[in-house]
This record gives C-alpha cells, sequence and structure tokens, in this order.
C-alpha cells in the first residue's frame, strides 16, 4: 500500500494503539494535520500552549501505563515542548513527541520556524530522531514507542521533515518485536547479587525500603506488599512512589525527604540497612549526602545501572524491573523478630501525631491548606486520583491526603514544574474517564497554565480543580521566611478574581473561606457533573514543615512545632 | 589514575554529538577522546580515556550504555592492552641544533616528516608516557605547533568486539561505584 508519511504516522499510532494525542498545529506539521481528517478514530485534542501538550501526554502515560502522545510543528511549537519533554524524562514518564520539521532541504538553512530539535532536546529526551527518509518513518515510530515504554521509561521525540510527510513510499507496519544493538534492557537481576542482597536483609536488625515511581512503573505493587509483610520492615517511599503501598498499611512510613515526617527521616537516618528500589537517591530525599546512612549498608535496585551508585555508595547493586526482582527475591528473605525496632519508629511516630496541624484547634475562619487536604480525603473516602503542582500544596498533598490507593498521586517530582497539574490531571482523566480526579494546584501554579481552562470546556472534560490560594508563590515566600530574612522580594502574588474566571471560561466556581465550607463545597463540585474549580483561600504565611533545609542533614529538621498556626496566625 | 574506555556505538549521524553532550552534561572530565571506524562499516570505535581521580570511571561507562546508539562499552584500563597515541610536533631546528633533534628522535623511534630551514615536524607513535618524555626533551628547542591524536587502543590476544569481556547495555551489576569525594565516604 503506497502511503503519504503523514498517513503513514496515523497508521503506525493506530498499530501503537493510539486513540488520542495532545498537540498544536503550525506549518511544518500542517501536511500530517491534514492527513487526520481520514482518521476519525483518533482523537486530537488542541491545546493552548504546547508544553501543556507534553503534559497531558505525560499525564495520560503515568495515569494509563501506556505512552502519551503529542505532536506540534517545528520552531516555536518544538522549543515550546521542551519543559513538558525535560519533565516527562526526570520522572521516568514514557511519552512519543512529534514534530513538523522545515522541508529536508532547508535544513540548516535558518529557514523559517527552523530549530535544530534533535540538538535542542538531545538532553531532555531518552532519545530523539530526525528523519531523513520517508522509507524510515514506520520502523522509526516503531522503535520509538519501544524505547519510551521499556527499561526505564521517557520520552522520545521524532522530528519529521514537511517533505517526508508529503513523500510516498510502501507502508509496511514492523510486526517483529524491535531490536536495537544498543538497547536491551535488562528485566532481571543477577541471582548471585540477590542471594547476597537477601543474606543481607536477613540479617539486619534495623532496615528500611525505600520505595520509588520504579514500583508504579513496574506494577510491582503487590510484591512490595508482599515482601513487607513477609519481612515485617517497614517501608517509607519519594514523592514519585507514593501509593506504592497503602499509606494505613501499619508498616508505611509515609515519604521521606525534605518535609518527609519527622520519624520515617529519623528512621532512615537510624537504620541499619537500606533496601532502595525503583528510586534514585534524589537530594530532595537524602539531604546531605555526607551525613546521610550513617549506619546502613545500601541494597539498591535500579533497571537503570547508571543510578547505580551515582548519588550514595551501594554496597549491593542489582540492576533490574523492580518487579522482576523482587519476585526473584521474595522466595530468599524471611520473616524477621524486629519489635525493637518497630517500637521506636513508633513512639518517633506517637511524638509526631502529637504536632499534627489536624489534631490541633483552631477558629473555624483560620483555613489552613492541611484542612483542605484532609477534607478531600474523608469526604471523598480517598476514592480519587489527585494531581498536584509544585510548592507548598504539593507537599501539604503529600502529606495530609491519605494514598492508600494504587497509581493515585501524578506530580511532577523531578523537574518541579510549575505549571503541571491541570494539564496532567487533563492528560489523566482521558486515560481514566471514570475516576474522579482533583487537580491540587498553588494560586501561582494555575496562572502558569490557566488558558487550558479553555481546552478543559472545549473537551467537556469532567475534572476538578481545587486552587490553593495563599496570595503567594508560598514555597518560595518560605524560603525567603526561613533562609532570606523575610525579605518577600517577588513573591505576592496578585490574582484574577477566580471563580469569575471559572464562569467566564464557563466552568462552575466556588469560593471557601472557612473550614466549615469545606465539606459541603467538596460535595457540591462533586455532585456536578462537569468542571468545577474553588478557589480556597487559606493562610498566607504559614510553612511546610518538617522540613530539612538546604545542606542540613536528613535528621537535622525542622520539626512542626507544637503550636504552629496558633501561633502564626496570630502575628 | 587515568581509565581507558572502549566503546562500540553504530555509525550514525549525530552519535559522536551524543556522546560529547552527555560528558558535558554529566560533567565528567575527558582526558582524550579518539573515534574512528572499525572492521565493520556499520560500527564506530571510541576509545575514551577518563581521569578516574575527578571523574567515576564506572559512572561514565553506565552512562554510555545508556545510549541508544552505544552498543558496548568496555574498560580495558586492567587488560592487557596495546594502547598508542600518536603526536605531530613541529619544533625548531637550525643548523646547529638539526643533529641533536634527530638524535632524540631516533632513540624514541619518531620519525622526521618534514624539514624546512627554521623547522622539524616530528612524527611519534607510542604510549602517552613516551610521547610525553620525548616531548619534554624537546621542549627546550622551542615547540612551535603540535597535534595528538589521543588513545587509541586493542585488547591484546585474538578476542574481538563481541567477545564476553564487553559490558553490554544494562549489566551494571558489579557496579560497586563509589562517588569519590562526593560525600567523603571513599570506598565501600
Ligand atoms: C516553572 C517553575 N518556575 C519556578 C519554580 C520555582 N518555584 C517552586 S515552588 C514555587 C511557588 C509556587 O507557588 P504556588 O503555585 O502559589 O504554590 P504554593 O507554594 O503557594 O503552594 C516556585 C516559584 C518552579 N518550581 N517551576
Amino acid at each position: 500500500m503506497q502511503l503519504t508519511g503523514a498517513e503513514i504516522i496515523w497508521e503506525s499510532l493506530l498499530r501503537e494503539g493510539v486513540d488520542v494525542l495532545f498537540g498544536y498545529p503550525g506549518g511544518a506539521i500542517l501536511p500530517t494535520y491534514d492527513a487526520l481528517s481520514k482518521y476519525p478514530q483518533i482523537h486530537h485534542v488542541l491545546v493552548r500552549h504546547e508544553q501543556n501538550a507534553a503534559h497531558m501526554a505525560d499525564g495520560y502515560a503515568r495515569a494509563s501505563g501506556k505512552v502519551g502522545v503529542c505532536m506540534v510543528t517545528s520552531g516555536p511549537g518544538a522549543t515550546n515542548l521542551t519543559t513538558g519533554l525535560a519533565t516527562a524524562m526526570m520522572d521516568s514518564s514514557g511519552i512519543v513527541a512529534i514534530t513538523g520539521q522545515v522541508p529536508t532541504k532547508a535544513i540548516g538553512s535558518d529557514a523559517f520556524q527552523e530549530t535544530d530539535v534533535t540538538g535542542v532536546t538531545l538532553p531532555v529526551t531518552k532519545h530523539n530522531y530526525l528523519v531523513s527518509r520517508v522509507e524510515d518513518l514506520a520502523q522509526t515510530i516503531h522503535e520509538a514507542f519501544h524505547i519510551a515504554r521499556t527499561g526505564r521509561p521517557g520520552p522520545v521525540l521524532i522530528d519529521v521533515p514537511r517533505d517526508l510527510q508529503n513523500a510516498r513510499t510502501e507502508f509496511v507496519y514492523p510486526t517483529t518485536p524491535v531490536r536495537l544493538p544498543g538497547y536491551r534492557p535488562k528485566p532481571s537481576g543477577s541471582p548471585e547479587q540477590i542471594r547476597r542482597a537477601a543474606a543481607l536483609i536477613n540479617a539486619a536488625k534495623q532496615p528500611v525500603v525505600l520505595a520509588g515511581h520504579g514500583i508504579t512503573i513496574s506494577g510491582a505493587q503487590d510484591e512490595l506488599l508482599e515482601f513487607v509483610e513477609k519481612t515485617g520492615i517497614p517501608v517509607s517511599t519519594t514523592l514519585l512512589g507514593i501509593s506504592s503501598i497503602a499509606e494505613s498499611h501499619p508498616l508505611c512510613l509515609g515519604m521521606m525527604g525534605m518535609h518527609g515526617e519527622a520519624y520515617t527521616n529519623l528512621a532512615i537516618q537510624d537504620s541499619d540497612l537500606v533496601f532502595a528500589i525503583g528510586m534514585r537517591f534524589d537530594d530532595r530525599v537524602t539531604g546531605n549526602l555526607a551525613k546521610y546512612l550513617p549506619h546502613a549498608d545500601v541494597i539498591h535496585v535500579d533497571i537503570d545501572a547508571a543510578e547505580i551508585g551515582k548519588n550514595v555508595p551501594t554496597d549491593i547493586g542489582i540492576v533490574g524491573d523492580a518487579k522482576a526482582v523482587l519476585q526473584q527475591i521474595l522466595p530468599l528473605v524471611e520473616p524477621g523478630e524486629r519489635s525493637d525496632w518497630l517500637n521506636k519508629i513508633n513512639e518517633w511516630r506517637n511524638e509526631v501525631r502529637a504536632r499534627d496541624i489536624i489534631h490541633q484547634e483552631f477558629p473555624d475562619d483560620i483555613l489552613l491548606a492541611p484542612h483542605v487536604m484532609h477534607e478531600l480525603w474523608r469526604v471523598t473516602g480517598g476514592a480519587v486520583l489527585v494531581t498536584t503542582d509544585v510548592g507548598q500544596h504539593q507537599m501539604w498533598e503529600a502529606q495530609y491526603f491519605r494514598h492508600d490507593r494504587r497509581n493515585q498521586l501524578i506530580t511532577s517530582g523531578g523537574l518541579g514544574t510549575m505549571g503541571f497539574a491541570l494539564p496532567a490531571c487533563m492528560g489523566a482523566k482521558f486515560a481514566q474517564p471514570n475516576e474522579e480526579i482533583w487537580c491540587v494546584v498553588g494560586d501561582g501554579g494555575i496562572q502558569m497554565s490557566i488558558p487550558e481552562l479553555a481546552t478543559l470546556v472545549q473537551e467537556n472534560l469532567d475534572v476538578k480543580i481545587a486552587i490553593i490560594n495563599n496570595g503567594f508563590l508560598g514555597m518560595v515566600r518560605q524560603w525567603q521566611e526561613l533562609m532570606y530574612d523575610r525579605r518577600y522580594i517577588a513573591t505576592p502574588l496578585l490574582q484574577p478574581d477566580f471563580v469569575k474566571l471559572a464562569e467566564a471560561y464557563g466552568i462552575m466556581g466556588m469560593r471557601v473561606t472557612r473550614q466549615t465550607e469545606l465539606a459541603p463545597a467538596i460535595t457540591r463540585a462533586r455532585a456536578h457533573r462537569g468542571p468545577v474549580l474553588i478557589d480556597f483561600r487559606v493562610e498566607e504565611d504559614t510553612n511546610v514543615f518538617p522540613m530539612v533545609g538546604p545542606g542540613r542533614a536528613l535528621h537535622d529538621m525542622i520539626r512542626r512545632p507544637l503550636h504552629l498556626v496558633a501561633t502564626e496566625a496570630a502575628q | 589514575m587515568k581509565h581507558t574506555l572502549v566503546a562500540l556505538v553504530e555509525n550514525k549521524p549525530g552519535v559522536l554529538n551524543r556522546v560529547a553532550s552527555l560528558f558535558r552534561r554529566r560533567n565528567f572530565n575527558i582526558v582524550s577522546l579518539a573515534v574512528g571506524e572499525t572492521e565493520t562499516p556499520e560500527v564506530s570505535r571510541m576509545t575514551i580515556v577518563v581521569d578516574a581521580s575527578r571523574t567515576n570511571a564506572a559512572l561514565v561507562e553506565q552512562n554510555l550504555l545508556k545510549l541508544v546508539n552505544v552498543i558496548a562499552v568496555q574498560d580495558v584500563t586492567d587488560e592487557p592492552v596495546v594502547a598508542r597515541d600518536l603526536a605531530l610536533i613541529k619544533v625548531k631546528a637550525n643548523r646547529e641544533t638539526r643533529s641533536e633533534i634527530m638524535q632524540f628522535v631516533d632513540i624514541y623511534r619518531a620519525k622526521i616528516v618534514d624539514v624546512s630551514a627554521e623547522s622539524l615536524i616530528v612524527e611519534v607513535t607510542g604510549p602517552e608516557a613516551k610521547l610525553q618524555t620525548l616531548l619534554d626533551l624537546l621542549r627546550p628547542f622551542g615547540i612551535l605547533e603540535m597535534v595528538r591524536t589521543g588513545r587509541v587502543a586493542l585488547v591484546r590476544g585474538s578476542g574481538a568486539y563481541a567477545g564476553n569481556g564487553h559490558r553490554r547495555n544494562g549489566n551494571g551489576e558489579e557496579a560497586r561505584t563509589p562517588v569519590p569525594g562526593a560525600d567523603g565516604r571513599e570506598g565501600v
């Protein structure tokens, strides 16, 4: 069958199972857009800014476990993608981006809307291609999907010059599995290393498991739970590891790191063995490396060999898929008697409970972000998928929403990209149309992606947006308060009237200023079919605690004061 | 200590850029990088010398393997290898000094490949140490210009790159790779 390059792109996407993609047209990709008229099975979502096309593809990928796809034009369209690609790269999210490029003959001539897109995106993609012959197009797309989804997933970009989109060739989609000489992800761990690891685990007196995003990506939640219950070893998660194990599980210590609970960080620092799976010892979870894990041996499991030993010296490195490695090690580990260890952790945990904001009484008109997160969790019964943006609200969501279901939180962890939550929640809605999805976002972050409210309405997506409105770029203000002598430079933030704004877009808008209004508003939003935006007016100058200051050891935290908010709010 | 890595890469446009870009963005300190064809036209061979006191060679190796176009990487530092560097050295020479220079050239089994009234071009091949001593000897005469290829290396014996010695993608198991100086905990 002779097809044009444009048709080959759509035929190939269909064969990769694509039924929705996110994009924005322009001259260099126009032949491909034109051919879309012949493929009504594929739904194209017109975003309002290309960065959000990548975030939506990313949200779609994380919520579905499938590859997300985005498509944009050359030059500015492609450069607008880069933040989205970098976000997906840092968080190992498998997306494929197709970019139009100026015609082959014009490449290198600084033609209108020409950018060296493979050059620009090289460091922020897992791999990228500039297609030079229309005959290579189908094979390239086949490879791109394979690379995006396997091993450590990541974004793959395909740059297609316009002339190739019009050129014709015989279309045969490759049916054989992709075989690339330099790309063979290793599925399982070396039995010898696994045996040594099991011996260390069985001998450990104060071990902890550190679970990362790799658990969710490889679908190893059952194995993790089985491991934890069989050995009785407590587990802490990274931000992206959240919801790889139910947070109500007695052996789940919750999130570790800069804003992890004190008992969690203390347990990690006091441990004699760390069994890290599918996480990469980011500086936000280790604190000062020189003071990290003073007593612990380290077993590190990762599909990416280059992560092992990158930040933390490793005693046993195991390269392999988290699920496979856990399956391998499960028969070799034994139940351990570690009640002293667990009692010690529980003592710390009880002490932390006393400081919990939720257990303190405040006047009704003192609305705190933790109240919002707690009520959102309580009213929904936790049965929702949440996307968060970046900042204080992101940490409060991690701390105060109890994630008991799998793959329940989608957030930009590695890159910390503001403006991620709204497009990510829209992508997730396409992946999980029957899920209730909440976008939790700051008043700063929402203003980075606000044009997508139009996309939301155009696509008639039933998602709920919770703006945690504190009048500041809150997390930056927090740093200014604690480290820059309260000089609030460039952090006070003027916002539009979010309720009116929502209404301007045709979205139901609400405002909440008191604790007692929380549950009714959330309930109303849930009952409404269609998008809802709630402007939660929270106290302006509260801080996320605990906090491990930059350069501090993980156990050296600014604790949540016993009466933090009462005193702060009084000021 | 210097580590020598040999990488076999797909002979495609842009692969050198991918490798160079990797070194830049990971802040790897590379002493030299030599690229050339191999016995297989689809495959190029890179010889990379890493200053292991500043950059963890195992991390360089693992990161190279992550590149889709990199087929295999081997750290040949502890292997019996034939390693060579080639230098062309243009050195000032006049009637009085020329014969003295030629004596050094002879001793080091180097070659004179160009002669002019005021200079000579010396071609020398060998391990870096040999090149370095010859350079030191020639320096007092005045070195006008110099170029070196960087190290290239082959493992001795009949094994070829497809042999078992090569660490292929994903086999990072034995990587016990403390990052020197990163956190004061040297070694494990
Ligand atoms: C694109 C981008 N720019 C800047 C930052 C730095 N930054 C991190 S948190 C933050 C403040 C976010 O403010 P807001 O969205 O209001 O959320 P809050 O912290 O108040 O919950 C900023 C500016 C970032 N993470 N991403």
